[in-house]
């Protein structure tokens, strides 16, 4: 036997039980959502029978039917896609704005009001619920999108973020357009953006994510059933159709993949960001 | 007009909107919250504003009597010191694992564990609310191979929150073990290789290697993490109302209770204010940890 030989075989253990770990971490993390689909899929009843099922006996897409006709969730899906889209667009361009002026452009008191800024990240939303709430009452805002809408269109995070990217723009590139007589808007435009593309990409899949997610100032701000978003509309069935599981489930499903399909199609910008955004924080 | 000046005005134009969005929108609501928090603002005041007097600490006074208000500090305290570090080493040690050297399919594990954290908190806490189900429930069924259980999960003031605790753990570990990967993958191989030269084995190189040069990264998670946990409202909201019992009545549940249920205005505002004192103070402490450390 050669001296190698048990280290080898140590290292050989290793990397089986690293494995067998990643293995069962990767089960842990699926089970419940592949439960949710199977479940989603049985017929009436089947979710809860003893021992549970893993797999639909008898596939069915019944539940489907049903919470698009008679529970409309056709409304609610539109709901969120709408209120996710408009924040994404909008808050986009808001914070991008700022995050680059706060990077490249000097102006006084700008490291102050930045500090300034930071701190309110450690401020928890819910305290300006409360206030927030009776302000729109008084701007007819409560019971609409734009209620949902406008307290995320700017992102302290998001300033955060696009400002850590741009703060690596070489100066010589903006004043060359400086040089060449473009407007200040001009270079944030032609310059800038394209510069900070991955960033942006990052932020507007984060955005999407958690105002799709979002559940409770939408709660809070929308009162009539036809403006529901998909979190809202879910957790306000789940009251009276607690025995309906697979029904539930079938709900669960049409919540969740849409936000899985843009992070699985999308992962590599989201990941990424977050990452490098991390680091240099 | 100068470079210099247009600039500069150019600057202010661009931080414009976001700027006043934030103030309007999040820092006049919060210190209006803070002067809401000494008045006796009720349904009735929301008729009709002249019915709202100011009370001075009253709001407080009550809330400090209240037995459910120390209930409710006591809940959100165990959810986010038992989740919270909890959350953060199951994320440290999903990190290791997917970083670790010689394995492949690196990509595809990480983003497995991450998927969790992208899903929507309600719909999955619903998922997690059958799981639980003491006779037809995965969890329970599985711990039966181990002849354990079964467990009344949600409906046991015992477990209630250990069982919102284990959502909270799988649902969130995924960003963390992202932002720790990031931090490993910045640490010096040649650290490693001098630690191996003086003989360090592998524990021995994670304690004196890898856990110093992770500091700062233990610093941001913990102090992300644990903001966003002493938050607590949708797993209670939709699991179990807060029940039973009040085991699982978190601060912001019982803020969004007696604002939006009861429509006790003020004493919501002084709830709120309790918290982002609780915050406030917890993350200053962190942080002292960490100028110490540094």
């Amino acid at each position: 036997m050669s001296g190698a030989r048990p280290g080898r075989l140590r290292a050989h253990g290793a990397r089986v039980l690293v494995y067998l770990l990643l293995v069962a971490g990767a089960v842990l993390a699926l089970l419940p959502l592949v439960w949710m689909v199977s479940a989603s899929l049985m017929p009436t009843g089947a979710a809860n029978s003893y021992p549970p099922r893993l797999l639909p006996s008898h596939p069915t897409l019944v539940h489907y039917r049903e919470i698009f006709t008679r529970l409309a969730m056709g409304r609610f899906v539109l709901n969120s896609a709408i209120i996710a889209g408009t924040v994404t667009a909008v808050s986009l361009l808001v914070n991008s704005m700022a995050g680059y002026a706060f990077a490249k452009l000097r102006f006084r008191g700008r490291d102050r009001l930045f500090r300034w800024l930071t701190l309110g990240l450690v401020v928890p939303v819910q305290v300006a619920m409360l206030p927030l709430f009776l302000m729109f009452k008084e701007m007819g805002l409560i019971n609409t999108y734009w209620g949902v809408i406008i307290p995320s269109l700017a992102s302290i995070f998001g300033i955060f973020l696009i400002r850590q990217y741009a703060i690596d723009i070489p100066e010589d590139l903006l004043d060359a357009a400086r040089i060449d007589g473009a407007g200040e808007f001009r270079i944030y435009w032609s310059v800038v953006v394209p510069v900070i593309v991955p960033i942006l990409a990052t932020l507007a899949i984060w955005t999407f994510l958690t105002t799709w997610n979002d559940f409770m100032w939408p709660l809070i701000v929308l009162s009539d059933q036809s403006k529901f978003t998909l979190p809202v509309a879910l957790a306000s069935l789940s009251g009276e159709h607690i025995l309906d599981t697979e029904l539930m489930m079938a709900g669960s499903v049409v919540t969740v993949l849409p936000v899985l399909i843009v992070f699985l199609a999308l992962q590599r910008y989201y990941v990424q960001g977050i990452m490098a955004g991390s680091v240099k924080g | 007009m100068t470079f210099e000046a247009e600039r500069s005005r150019a600057a202010r134009l661009f931080i414009l909107p976001a700027v006043a969005l934030i103030a309007l929108f999040f820092l006049l609501p919060v210190l209006a919250a803070f002067l809401l928090s000494f008045t006796d603002f009720d349904i009735y005041a929301i008729g009709n504003l002249a019915n709202a007097r100011i009370v001075g600490l009253h709001n407080y006074t009550a809330l400090f009597a209240n037995p459910v208000f120390w209930t409710a500090v006591k809940n959100t305290f165990y959810f986010a010191l038992v989740g919270g570090p909890l959350t953060v080493i199951v994320s440290l040690g999903a990190a290791l694992l997917v970083n670790a050297r010689a394995v492949r399919f690196k990509g595809l594990f990480r983003t497995i564990y991450f998927v969790p954290f992208v899903t929507t908190l309600v719909a999955v806490a619903i998922v997690w609310r059958y799981l639980y189900h003491p006779q037809y429930g995965l969890l329970n069924y599985m711990l039966g191979w181990f002849g354990l259980g079964p467990v009344d999960w949600l409906g046991d003031p015992r477990w209630a929150m250990p069982a919102i605790i284990l959502l909270a753990v799988w649902k969130n570990f995924g960003y963390n073990m992202l932002i720790f990967i990031a931090g490993l993958q910045s640490v010096p191989e040649e650290l490693y290789e001098a630690a191996r030269i003086d003989g360090a084995g592998a524990v021995r190189q994670f304690r004196n290697v890898t856990l110093p040069m992770l500091a700062p990264t233990f610093f941001f998670v913990g102090v992300v993490t644990m903001i966003g946990y002493f938050q607590l409202f949708a797993e209670p909201y939709v699991m179990t109302q807060g029940g039973p019992l009040k085991a699982t009545t978190s601060l912001v549940l019982f803020m969004y209770t007696e604002g939006f249920r009861w429509w006790r205005m003020g004493n919501a505002a002084a709830i709120a204010f309790v918290l982002l004192l609780i915050i406030l103070a917890w993350t200053l402490v962190q942080l002292r940890l960490e100028r110490r450390r540094a």
